[in-house]
């Protein structure tokens, strides 16, 4: 089946998401849409899905207008979409999750009838060797077979047109390379795919071809021969480069020893296990590893945002864990925590007053019980020109800023103070490529000065563009501490809980 | 925190970094078994007998009444109820999973402990089994509505904390009918099944409000459903006061006649127990029966489930999610104005203000033990109903428990289940959460 897009529109308010993009997507093709966050690839995708009604434009499937009423009409019209948040009801099981939506009922009283879904589950999966058990429930799966299922559920509604967004964010470097073998079994099954993403790496190993998406406009076609530096200028506009530079670590004395530190949530599940590392000041050490292997605890238990049930952390001596979160950060940790609007900044407050969210008490910002919004709005002026925070005043709300904006407001307030420790998670993500650019110089400047920096980055780019040494996270557990030339290979076998020897 | 897609965590605790299996069970057992053994055990005179009588004076089959000696038998069940809280603390010492068996076995123990306590050395009352249970059944039907009627909603995605309302409204509307249709028609028969078939009707609507403000505007579920509450205690006191004081005859005392099904009610205990009520007990049963085929084995419940759970995941392969949730919300009022009938015309009982008194809380608490699953409710509802049951017979033998202390016994037991036997159960994930495209 053809799919045409001609002219799709669609705003938000006075935003344009998408400006009148023409799209033409071929049988038996990858069709690799290309952007960066924000670009509106998946504003274009959940139109052509239903889910969103374009202001303006069509369209045509097989050369014929179609109107979509919803994502049941899409899909009854053969467009199947596997979304970057799984769709998927977690206490559910595969079949049950398959079948959803266009159940199958036997016998008179029409109950559902789980043995055919179970066969058509099993049917694709041993046709394209998806290796998913069609009894399992969901939530017990690895993310990697999660969207297998996925691409199951839009195969089982014979899914002509399989949209892919962004499948990879999730997915260790051998499930990458997984997926992207099924992506080309399933084109030489004659399905159209269509992959949006923004790692180049993936587009040149698939796409049949590519159209790169800036600020909701078409900007161009590229061919899958095209250079990464070629792709990557498309995408952003300009040249950019595709390498950090730095010098070498000059690591100094220790400055943060971590012994035998645990974590044990709400629900009694241990997320971080006996983890034991030292950083020293002057060198960056990044935490690898997919989202969700206790990255996050051991940010926020070294902050103190989490309760820790075991073990210490010691900060230049001094142990902070269960002391206050107050002073902590005063005894020179800076923390850029990885969801920058929910617990980075206060999106209500300007931009002045989340710069001093952690000195508003302290001389001179604060005299006696009363505020200096004089003092106050001077240091914020000073902040927002060192850092190149893009605003119309100090005055505007955080929640106007773009995120690569937000993400400079958060660095310069935590590295406004003296710091021994700058702790970033994922800190450029969802940044478009100018901004990475600027968060990856200040962080480096920040070592140089001399402060030992922990990153804890899902990007495997991001890792070892940055790192002096790398730590590998795997359920709860650091498997091992690697240099930062490991190949991509081997750390991605750590990624899923090999050990250094066994992955090497 | 994270909005982004989590890797799979073990589900598994590792023993050494958790912070240790939970000690609470075995303490509570260990506590409340002491007290017992002291109160109830030490407690009893000795030299006294409790008798326990099966059969009722009507029964086809007489099975005779049970005498047995009070301390002895006293002191053997709670020493018993000591050994289970035993058992339970061994079963946390060495990690062993020892399954629902020892606190049920352990509330048994209790419940026949304080008995026999009570009715220690009465000769002219009796501990009267058969009325014991069917005071069970009875009390537990108006909760088995009210804990179906929340599921079904909040299996969906949306808190009906609003039962209580939704019983208290269907009472009053099923006295009203009841009342109008048996002065219309002169048969007291027909006046109590259309007040029957009425019930519904006045809960559908507090259901259509629920929806209205929870899934179309947004509010928060809670807070409509507490105001709903509200609303329903308002209105029915000022109908009371007004249209059902100045015509009485529209709030008489019409009963729904017991249904005896021929042979099975015959049979001791269960007979009477299970195959000798009205018309709404059998209902009930039919419901459980009919909701947890629906909810577990049908496409519609397939579909609920999912609304409830992720409700995106069930919008993007086509199900209308906000439609089902307004449907659940007016069937689950519905579910729980038929429930409240059984204040009025299932008991046989004029409509009183506030007659539901708290019921439909506790019907809330059925279903979160019930696990939001139909046969939970029920056998949740029912252990309950027991406790509720328990305090009517105690009135009727006289202890030295004050009544006051009496009457906390059905709330007591909804806090001991809940803090203590349900341990970590999970709600619809989508619940109270709007969905806004």
């Amino acid at each position: 089946m053809k799919l045409e897009l001609k002219g799709i529109t669609k705003r938000f308010g006075t935003f344009t998401a998408n400006d009148s993009i023409d799209l033409v997507v071929e049988p038996g093709k990858v069709h690799a849409l290309l952007g960066e966050n924000g670009a509106g690839k998946s504003t274009l995708m959940n139109v052509l899905f239903g889910l969103y009604v374009a202001d303006e434009g069509e369209v045509l499937l097989d050369g014929k207008p179609a109107d979509f009423d919803g994502p049941g009409d899409a899909m009854a019209a053969g467009i199947g979409m596997v979304h970057q948040h799984f769709m998927l009801v977690p206490p559910f099981t595969v079949a049950e999750n398959v079948m959803l939506g266009h159940e199958q009922v036997k016998g008179a009283a029409k109950l559902l009838d789980l043995e055919a879904a179970r066969a058509k589950v099993k049917e694709i999966s041993d046709r394209f060797k998806f290796d998913v058990d069609p009894d399992a429930v969901i939530e017990d799966l690895p993310v990697g077979a999660q969207q297998r299922v996925e691409i199951i559920k839009a195969l089982s509604r014979d899914a002509k047109i399989l949209i892919l967004d962004e499948p990879t964010a999730v997915l260790t470097p051998q499930e990458t390379d997984e997926l992207l073998s099924i992506v080309k079994d399933l084109r030489d099954a004659g399905t159209a795919v269509v992959l949006i993403t923004h790692k180049l790496r993936e587009v040149q190993a698939v796409a049949d071809t590519i159209t790169v998406i800036r600020r909701g406009k078409v900007v161009g076609t590229a061919e899958p021969t095209a250079s990464q530096a070629e792709l990557a200028s498309l995408m952003v506009g300009r040249d950019v480069s595709m390498t950090v530079d730095k010098d070498e670590a000059k690591p100094g004395k220790v400055m943060l020893t971590v012994d035998d530190l645990s974590v044990v949530d709400e629900e009694g599940i241990a997320r971080l296990k006996h983890v034991s590392f030292n950083v020293r000041a002057g060198e960056i050490l990044a935490i690898a590893g997919v989202q969700g292997n206790g990255q996050t605890e051991l940010a926020e238990a070294l902050l103190g945002v989490v309760p820790t049930t075991a073990g210490t952390a010691m900060l230049d001596g001094e142990i902070i864990t269960d002391k206050p979160i107050k002073d902590v950060l005063h005894s020179g940790m800076g923390f850029v925590p990885e969801d920058r609007t929910e617990d980075g900044l206060v999106a209500s407050f300007t931009i002045a007053n989340n710069l001093i969210l952690d000195l508003h008490d302290k001389a001179p910002y604060a005299k006696g019980m009363a505020l200096q919004p004089k003092v106050i709005a001077e240091e914020a002026e000073k902040h927002v020109e060192q850092f190149d925070v893009r605003t119309t005043s100090i005055e505007a709300t955080a929640s106007s800023l773009s995120g690569g904006n937000q993400q400079k407001v958060v660095l310069a307030r935590e590295l406004s103070r003296p710091l021994k420790l700058l702790i970033a998670s994922q800190p450029t993500r969802g940044l478009d490529v100018g901004s990475i650019e600027f968060v990856h110089k200040r962080i480096i400047a920040e070592r140089d000065g001399g402060a030992a920096v922990i990153i804890v980055s899902s990007e495997l780019d991001e890792v070892l563009a940055l790192a002096d040494r790398i730590a590998v996270m795997y359920h709860g557990e650091i498997v091992g501490i690697v240099p930062p030339d490991t190949d991509r290979d081997t750390l991605g076998l750590m990624m899923a809980g090999a050990h250094e020897e066994e992955a090497a | 925190m994270t909005t982004t897609l989590e890797a799979p965590q073990t589900e598994q605790p590792d023993a050494d970094v958790a912070s240790g299996p939970s000690w609470k069970i075995p303490i509570l057992l260990g506590v409340v078994g002491l007290i017992a053994f002291i109160l109830f055990g030490l407690g009893t005179p000795s030299g006294t007998h409790t008798t326990f009588v099966v059969s009722r004076g009507s029964d086809a089959i007489q099975i005779p009444s049970w005498a047995v000696p009070a301390q002895a038998f006293a002191l053997f069940l709670t020493i018993s109820a000591l050994l289970l809280a035993g058992v339970s603390a061994w079963g946390v010492a060495t990690r062993r999973k020892l399954g629902s068996w020892v606190p049920i076995l352990f509330g048994l123990a209790i419940i026949a402990s304080i008995l026999v306590w009570a009715g220690a050395g009465k000769t002219a009352t009796s501990i009267q089994v058969t009325g014991l249970l069917i005071g069970t059944v009875v009390l537990a039907t108006p909760l088995v509505f009210g804990a179906l009627a929340g599921m079904v909603c909040e299996r969906s995605g949306v808190v009906n904390i609003a039962i209580e309302g939704q019983l208290l409204s269907g009472a009053f509307m099923a006295a009203l009918v009841a009342g109008a249709v048996a002065g219309a028609t002169g048969s007291s028969t027909v006046g109590a099944y259309a007040g029957l078939l009425a019930a519904p009707l006045a809960g559908a609507l507090l259901g259509a409000m629920l929806a209205l403000f929870a899934v179309r505007y947004w509010v928060d579920q809670i807070v409509v459903g507490v105001v709903l509450n509200v609303l329903a205690v308002g209105l029915t006191n000022f109908f009371f006061g007004t249209v059902m004081r100045e015509n009485p005859d529209l709030n008489r005392a019409i009963g729904l006649p017991d249904i005896t099904i021929p042979l099975l009610s015959d049979i001791p205990v269960v007979g009477p127990v299970f195959f000798d009520q009205n018309l709404l007990v059998y209902a009930m049963y039919a419901l459980v029966i009919i909701f947890n085929v629906m909810l577990f084995k049908s496409r519609w419940g397939l579909r609920v489930r999912a609304v409830g759970e992720h409700p995106k995941a069930a919008d993007t392969v086509g199900i209308k999610v906000n439609r089902t949730r307004v449907r659940n919300t007016i069937l689950g009022g519905a579910i729980a104005g038929l429930g409240g009938a059984f204040f009025t015309v299932a008991s046989g009982l004029a409509f009183n203000k506030e007659m539901t008194g708290g019921k439909g809380y506790i019907a809330l608490a059925a279903m979160i033990l019930g696990r939001w699953s139909p046969k939970g409710a029920l056998a949740a509802a029912m252990l309950f109903g027991f406790a509720d049951s328990l305090r009517e017979q105690f009135g009727i033998i006289g202890t030295s428990i004050p009544s006051q202390f009496l009457a906390m016994l059905p709330y007591l037991a909804t806090i001991f289940a809940v803090a203590g036997l349900v341990g970590h159960v999970r709600p619809p994930a989508a619940e109270n959460i709007p969905y806004k495209k």
